[in-house]
């Protein structure tokens, strides 16, 4: 067993309905090592949220193993916490119960009552969310529910942080800012994480590692680009940066000029 | 210094450090919203009354008008508004009194029918809550009992009258279960429909985090349900309101339903739309409770 911190080794995963078998994932192999920020790109439909729900436990690969500090992951758990793109907050629970619910159970036993309130407060606070701990998911706006789904996976102390094209829904400017509290956080706790995205800009700005997927069916990991910017990463000092461009380009050409979709060049 | 940098917001003084790059700032106005005065915030309210509460009124009263005037020529079958409230007069101004037997004021009639919805209405909410949750989970209980259900909802409420009679061979727990079988169905669909439309995303947290089986039932499953639930609750509790008005007709004794029965006999036609009026404003207000109730229940996720 090598001593590779997570590790995807020859997934594959073929989705069945009646008669017919869709392949979407095929030979996957990957290496992440503790403390990378590694982000999936690939046009829709290329498995990337099925890769990601295999390391998070929703899904069983077909073929193939994740090995996360050299154990089989087969179930979903808070060692790989979600963050889900549309933020899955449970609407009845206040800012402050949707990440108590995570933090009483995850640390029920392990932290008393006070010290699970501290950490559910600290978390919302690294998040910037503590002064509105008592509103309702309704009564915020889209970035900050994102933020509150943010705090809530981080509260469980993931292993892996996962997140699942997790600005998507959000407008370009609330986009940067949590962006940039991501790279924030990540800097101050060194988690690990992947993230799935579409944008380009994000990607790169964000990633130490661009995972690029093929084209479905039977995606596959197409090329992997080293980001080799120093960090702290400002977006206004890249913008004009060399290597910016370059890695930014390298996405673009392998995203539009290799692998455009074929059949839905609409 | 601070002539020069007029422009600006903040007079920039001597012992200040100076930006190297060169300071190009708006000048910035406090944005005040101006205070609304008193006299039209009170406007806006009596323009809401007006407009709320005004077009209402003046149907009822053209109701009335024309009713008064169609019923008011010798021969008429139906009497007017005028001969109603004087001939209901005593029903109308004491609904307490007692005078033994059947003959109650409005209050004790209405009192007695609603004390047996609220019994066979409980059952009803209880049973058709758990089915309905039963239903929503397991595939193999929808697809055993749904048809059944579909079939049996649409039996009269009267139609189950005869037969409970039979069973259980007394009014009282006959009339009871009239009103349960007749408002479970909608409690039982709404909420397995609810329990069914559960997001995926609320299951993959429950998943991610590892709840039990019964803590993803009463923290994930019932808040989850409860617009649902209460949507067929609401609906329920109209229909045996509906039912114990018929229900009573047939069973006899106090309560509103037999009251007005017991009107047409001795033809105290006005006393019957008295009684009418009364059922109407009971039957809205059981609605806007149930409803009150969901939405606190539902910290105002559930429409009300």
């Amino acid at each position: 067993m090598d001593k590779s911190y997570l590790k995807f080794e020859q997934i594959g995963m073929s989705f069945r309905r009646g008669q017919m078998a869709t392949e979407v994932l095929r030979d996957v192999n990957l290496t992440i090592d503790q403390g990378e920020f590694v982000s999936l790109i690939g046009h829709s439909g290329c498995g990337k949220s099925t890769l990601l729900n295999i390391l998070g436990g929703l899904l069983t690969s077909t073929t193939g193993e994740v090995f996360l500090e050299g154990k089989v992951v087969d179930e979903p758990g808070p060692d790989r916490a979600i963050v889900f793109q549309n933020h899955s907050l449970l609407p009845w629970l206040t800012v402050y119960g949707n990440v108590a619910i995570a933090v009483d159970k995850v640390f029920g036993s392990s932290k008393t009552k006070a010290e699970r309130h501290d950490w559910v407060m600290h978390n919302l606070e690294l998040v910037q969310m503590a002064q509105a701990k008592d509103k309702r998911p309704h009564e915020v706006s889209g970035g900050m529910k994102q933020r509150v789904g943010i705090a809530r996976a981080l509260a469980m102390q993931p292993k892996v942080l996962l997140m699942d094209e997790p600005f998507g829904a959000l407008d370009a400017l609330t986009r940067a800012h949590l962006q940039d509290s991501v790279m924030e956080i990540h800097a101050r706790l060194g988690n690990t994480v992947m993230m799935i995205t579409h944008d380009v800009d994000e990607a790169v700005l964000l990633s130490d590692r661009v995972v690029m997927m093929t084209n479905g069916p039977s995606a596959t990991i197409g090329e992997i680009l080293k980001v080799p910017l120093a960090r702290p990463r400002r977006r206004l000092e890249l913008a004009t940066d060399a290597e910016y461009a370059r890695c930014r380009a390298a996405v673009l050409e392998f995203l539009y000029a290799r692998h455009r979709v074929p059949a839905r060049a609409a | 210094m601070a002539v020069a940098n007029k422009a600006t917001a903040v007079a920039v003084t001597a012992d200040m450090p100076v930006p190297d790059a060169p300071v190009r700032s708006a000048e910035i106005m406090p944005f005040r919203p101006p205070m609304r005065p008193m006299l039209e915030r009170v406007g806006e309210t009596a323009r809401h009354l007006v407009q709320v509460i005004l077009p209402p009124l003046i149907v009822l009263a053209i109701t009335l008008f024309v009713w008064q005037l169609l019923c008011s020529e010798p021969g008429a079958r139906l009497p007017p508004p005028s001969k109603v409230v004087a001939d209901a007069w005593d029903f109308i101004v004491d609904p307490f009194y007692d005078n033994g037997g059947i003959d109650k004021g409005a209050f004790w009639q209405i009192s007695k029918s609603l004390g047996r919805v609220a019994i066979g209405f409980s059952f009803a909410a209880v049973v058709g809550i758990a089915l309905g949750v039963l239903i929503g989970q397991s595939t193999w209980a929808m697809r055993g009992l749904d048809p059944i259900f579909q079939v049996l909802r649409t039996v009269p409420p009267l139609a189950w009258l005869p037969l409970s009679l039979a069973g259980f061979r007394d009014s009282h727990p006959s009339a009871l279960f009239v009103i349960f079988i007749t408002s479970i169905w909608p409690i039982i669909i709404n909420t397995s429909v609810g329990v069914r439309n559960i997001p995926q995303d609320y299951r993959n947290v429950a998943a991610v985090i590892r709840l039990s089986w019964w803590e993803v039932f009463y923290k994930i499953t019932l808040p989850a349900t409860v617009p649902y639930i209460f949507t067929g609750l609401r609906i329920g509790v109209g229909l045996s309101w509906l039912a114990i008005v018929a229900a009573e007709m047939l069973i006899g004794g106090v309560g509103i339903g037999f009251f007005i029965w017991d009107a047409w006999n001795s033809s105290r036609i006005s006393d019957i739309i008295v009684a009418l009026v009364y059922i109407g404003i009971v039957g809205f207000l059981l609605d806007k409770l149930i409803a009150t109730v969901g939405h606190f229940v539902s910290h105002g996720v559930a429409a009300q």
